[in-house]
């Protein structure tokens, strides 16, 4: 933990702010939420895995950890596996 | 994530990664890609802090319903029609002339979706999730938000077990405004409790 002070750029301001950097947030938020709702899951089969990749890498950008826990949650579940993704990943035909 | 895979052209990796995920779960017929387009479009179109600000107006002009959301946060916020995921453990807590609520999620980011929509970059932030806790009152004054020293800051760590929504108190002049204009001067940051309004 470094304490470093929040940047003007990170200030509250008002309402309006976009809460994505870029769409592949959006899409991993979205596949964490269609997975869970899928399988009948508590949201906590999730975000327990988020803490733990926070606590672990807690300067890692906020959706790179999030990236993390999703793949390790799909991967726990049996849904895929690291070789399916590193195979699927040069292909890549979801939208982004 | 490794450094060496990634070349400008393509897409980074952490992209691709994402990229492949959807793809394999898609393929598999677990999720469906109108399913995640939908779920994306649900977040930036219905939820928000909008929301929130209609349950503040509602109870600042309705002494009843101010009770209601007080005893039972999740409850009286379904009655506005504000439910779903992140928001079914919904704990109200007022700020008073003694006592200001500020709250955040020291372990990960949650955060109450139907009411306020997703967090702020902030409050996912290292900084704001460890000095809320440590030292909230020069934490509030940074963000522009000087709490008199006699008032009590009150932390409230989200969890699963419970959302935390920050009633703040009706500023004074508004005493003719409709409920409708009320929820229009009501925050986002208000609502965390880095703000007074």
């Amino acid at each position: 933990m470094t304490g470093a002070p929040l940047d003007d750029a990170s200030l509250p301001r008002d309402n309006g702010e976009l809460v994505f950097d870029a769409p592949w947030q959006a899409r991993a938020l979205a596949i964490a939420v269609a997975v869970t709702e899928r399988l009948g899951l508590p949201w906590d089969a999730f975000r327990l895995r988020l803490m733990d990749e926070i606590a672990n890498n807690p300067q890692r950008p906020y959706y790179e950890s999030w990236c993390a826990a999703l793949e390790s949650m799909v991967v726990d579940l049996d849904l895929t596996t690291p070789a399916a993704l590193d195979a699927a990943a040069p292909t890549a035909r979801a939208p982004l | 994530m490794t450094a060496d895979h990634h070349h400008p052209a393509d897409l980074a990796p952490i992209e691709a990664r994402v990229a492949a995920i959807e793809s394999v779960l898609v393929e598999k017929g677990i999720i469906d890609t109108d399913a995640l387009d939908a779920i994306v479009q649900h977040f930036e179109d219905n939820l928000g802090p909008m929301n929130g600000a209609k349950v503040v107006a509602k109870a600042w002009t309705d002494p009843a319903y101010r009770e209601r959301l007080l005893t039972d946060g999740t409850a009286a916020i379904a009655e506005l029609g504000f439910e779903g995921p992140q928001g079914e453990y919904m704990v109200v807590v007022e700020n008073t002339q003694d006592v200001h609520n500020v709250v955040v999620c020291t372990l990960c980011s949650c955060y109450p979706w139907p009411t306020l929509g997703l967090p702020p970059k902030w409050y996912k932030a290292p900084a704001y999730r460890s000095r809320a806790v440590r030292e909230p009152r020069t934490l509030l004054a940074e963000m522009g938000t000087v709490i008199p020293a006699d008032v009590e800051i009150r932390v409230w760590d989200s969890s699963a077990e419970a959302r935390y929504l920050v009633l703040p108190m009706r500023p004074d002049g508004t005493e003719d405004m409709s409920e409708e204009q009320l929820a229009g001067i009501v925050t986002r940051d208000s609502m965390i409790g880095v703000q007074r309004l």
